[in-house]
């Protein structure tokens, strides 16, 4: 019997990452942003908040921590951290119209490099003489659940058993999901992404929705890293430990087909592809599990090839994603 | 206050001339080197002459830093010769990661199944070809759905990239030795079967040579041949190139064969004549390096090897810099990132004017 109480809850902290990342992505490429740079932030958004934790920690010397600034300065720090990254994005891309593709590429270059930077030399830099950088009393307050969800048995397990940001993960998907469907605002962000020419003659500002949107994106992609590291890696940070969830949550994008909300049962999905290796018995041969890993992927691209033989309109990316726009263009 | 010109304005330039671009460029580097070394100069407290000596000698201090700065850049800079023509044709590709994987994994399979069953010399030509054939596979899916159904190319490649990482993982457990260590170790160590020649008694020589062929190929292909010219019209547009009687897609298509066959040659290299094993991380990110490297230059194949010298010297360098002060490799990524960031962004200069309100002056 396959053990779906143990399977899912693995899942959904599996997926959480994803949700975030891909939540994040699909606000930026709505408008028009191709951010390769998503699997860099998440680092950054990681490391961040890591940095902030640990010198709290070290502040503190021992003491038991305020569980607000426990959360609150970790917090800050990666929104700051990957709010930069995006800004970072939005001047070089919008601003100075570069190339998409390459700005993301170098970001994410940049932005892993900088995490594995940090999380390996943070040690030295401050010259702290603890052995690694742990920070379980921080991860303690992010992984807190409701008291009485144990006591529920497996409805307690498989639904209230996860730390607030996967709560949050989920809820910042739905208000995407409104904003962009339902609003005002998400009508004129949907334009630029489709044709900023037509947005920008009936008065719509392409640059700050552009930079808006890009911006609190990565923001959002950034909360995703925090998640990682601080719930799911119970603060432990490990270089590279982040992987490549981040080019996953872009092909969650794919797979979702723009839509946050879909995105929200999607990641879990992801997450359970991502892990199902572990559940699989495969007896003696390792190997195969290999293969299962590469499901998610497989997926993915058969979502993407699906999609464009269809050509059913509103499926499509938008349609300017990964240009850039300058008024005087023809 | 109203009805003022804004303070700056931005228009597109008509034409620019190559000295002017690359002085650009070149100030651009130069205040991207000024910066990574203050950043360098603030974390080790060197100060920055001391910084860039430790960088230069870190990439050539000594014969054996040379060739291996050497062999690092004909590696990097095969596989930006590879995705050029791809890109000349804004066919953003970015899963060169993926085409070297496979073309490695093609290379370690003929040598790990045919080794000692054919003569060494017949084995690296069917390994050779085994690579070719792998990476053009991997070019060809993304090409034939691009140009039937304009499935997007960007995301296409990304997902091949994982699974040829996928793949090689596969295999990696398949042929493991021991079992369960988790890696294949040396291919053939003590029979060297489909190990590439050593020229001259120098491991990477061979290498080194074969991609220098390559540039000039490519220099010529992009430049002079019928190819390389619809190449430059379907990525200038689609439309005036069927216009003119260029079938877009055969272009596509043959296009991406010829870049996925280049990666895999790569791969070929990388595995038959350098490490003579397989890992899920031998191309190391390089395949994502390349697209910058190849956009930095313009496409231009010459400029790449000075784009890639760059990369690669900054890398060979950062890596010193860290050894010594052990600190965590990835610095390398930092200085990368920073020195890219400045280049990008020195772009919009040569592509467009910006004018003050007042004083009609350029500013560069």
């Amino acid at each position: 019997m396959f053990d779906f109480v143990s399977f899912i809850p693995r899942a959904v902290m599996q997926g959480t990452p994803l949700l975030f990342g891909s939540t994040g992505e699909i606000l930026t490429e709505k408008s028009g942003n191709l951010n390769l740079g998503i699997p860099g932030i998440m680092y950054v958004g990681a490391i961040s908040g890591v940095i902030g934790s640990f010198f709290y920690e070290q502040s503190m010397a021992g003491q038991p921590l305020n569980g607000f600034w426990a959360i609150a300065i970790p917090m800050a720090c990666s929104l700051l951290g990957s709010l930069l990254m995006g800004l970072l994005y939005c001047f070089l891309t919008v601003t100075l119209r570069a190339n998409q593709n390459v700005t993301g590429l170098a970001l994410t270059t940049f932005g892993v490099g900088f995490g594995n930077f940090f999380g390996g030399s943070l040690i030295k830099l401050a010259h702290s003489d603890v052995p690694s950088v742990a920070l379980p009393a921080t991860s303690a307050f992010f992984s807190k659940h409701l008291p009485f969800a144990d006591n529920l048995g497996w409805f307690g397990k498989i639904f209230l058993s996860y730390g607030f940001l996967a709560y949050l993960a989920i809820i910042i998907a739905l208000i995407a999901s409104y904003i962009l469907n339902h609003t005002r605002a998400g009508l004129h962000l949907r334009s630029v992404g489709e044709s900023p020419a037509t947005a920008d003659a009936a008065g719509i500002n392409v640059t700050r929705h552009k930079y808006l949107a890009t911006c609190i994106g990565s923001m959002i992609a950034g909360l995703g890293g925090l998640y990682y590291v601080m719930d799911y890696a119970c603060g432990i940070w490990s270089n590279n430990a982040f992987g490549d969830r981040g080019w996953l949550a872009i092909a969650l994008v794919i797979f979702t087909i723009w839509r946050p909300n879909i995105s929200i049962l999607a990641s879990i999905l992801f997450g359970g592809l991502y892990i199902l290796y572990l559940y699989i018995p495969t007896g003696t041969q390792m190997e195969v599990k290999e293969l299962y890993k590469m499901l998610p992927y497989v997926i993915t691209l058969l979502v993407l090839i699906v999609v464009s033989l269809r050509k059913k309109r509103e499926d499509q990316p938008p349609a300017s994603l990964g240009l850039s726009y300058f008024r005087e263009d023809r | 206050m109203n009805k003022k010109e804004p303070l700056l304005y931005i228009s597109k330039r008509e034409s620019i001339t190559w000295q002017k671009s690359w002085m650009i460029r070149g100030i651009a580097i130069l205040l991207a080197l000024v910066f990574c070394g203050i950043i360098t100069m603030l974390l080790t407290g060197l100060n920055p002459i001391e910084v860039f000596s430790t960088i230069f000698y870190g990439a050539f201090g000594t014969m054996r830093k040379s060739w291996v700065t050497a062999q690092k850049l004909a590696i990097l800079l095969g596989i930006s010769l590879a995705i050029t023509p791809a890109f000349k044709m804004r066919f953003w590709n970015i899963g060169a990661e993926g085409q070297v994987l496979i073309g490695c994994l093609a290379c370690a399979a003929c040598m790990i199944t045919l080794g000692g069953k054919v003569p060494s010399a017949l084995l690296v030509l069917i390994s050779l070809a085994a690579s070719l054939a792998a990476g053009a596979l991997w070019g060809f899916l993304p090409a034939i759905f691009k140009a039937h159904w304009e499935t997007n190319e960007t995301l296409f490649t990304l997902m091949m990239n994982y699974i040829a990482m996928q793949l090689a993982a596969y295999f990696i457990i398949v042929w493991e030795v021991p079992k369960g260590s988790g890696n294949i170790g040396i291919i053939n160590q003590n029979s060297q079967a489909g190990w590439l020649p050593v020229l001259g008694g120098q491991q990477y020589l061979l290498t080194i040579l074969l991609i220098a062929v390559l540039t000039g190929f490519m220099y010529v292909y992009l430049t002079y041949s019928k190819h390389g010219y619809e190449i430059s019209v379907v990525g200038e547009s689609h439309r005036t190139a069927s216009y003119a009687g260029i079938k877009v897609g055969r272009v596509i298509v043959r296009t991406m064969v010829l870049s996925g066959a280049i990666c895999g040659l790569v791969g070929f290299l990388l595995v038959s004549g350098n490490d003579h094993t397989l890992t899920t991380t031998l191309v190391d990110g390089r395949g994502f390096t390349a697209v910058m490297v190849s956009w930095l230059a313009k496409f231009n194949p010459i400029g790449m090897i000075f784009t890639s010298l760059l990369l690669v010297v900054l890398e060979r360098g950062a890596t010193e810099i860290s050894s010594v002060f052990s600190l965590n490799h990835s610095f390398a990524d930092i200085l990368t990132g920073i020195i890219l960031f400045f280049i990008i962004g020195s772009d919009f200069f040569t592509n467009y004017q910006v004018h003050f309100r007042k004083a009609k002056k350029e500013v560069e």
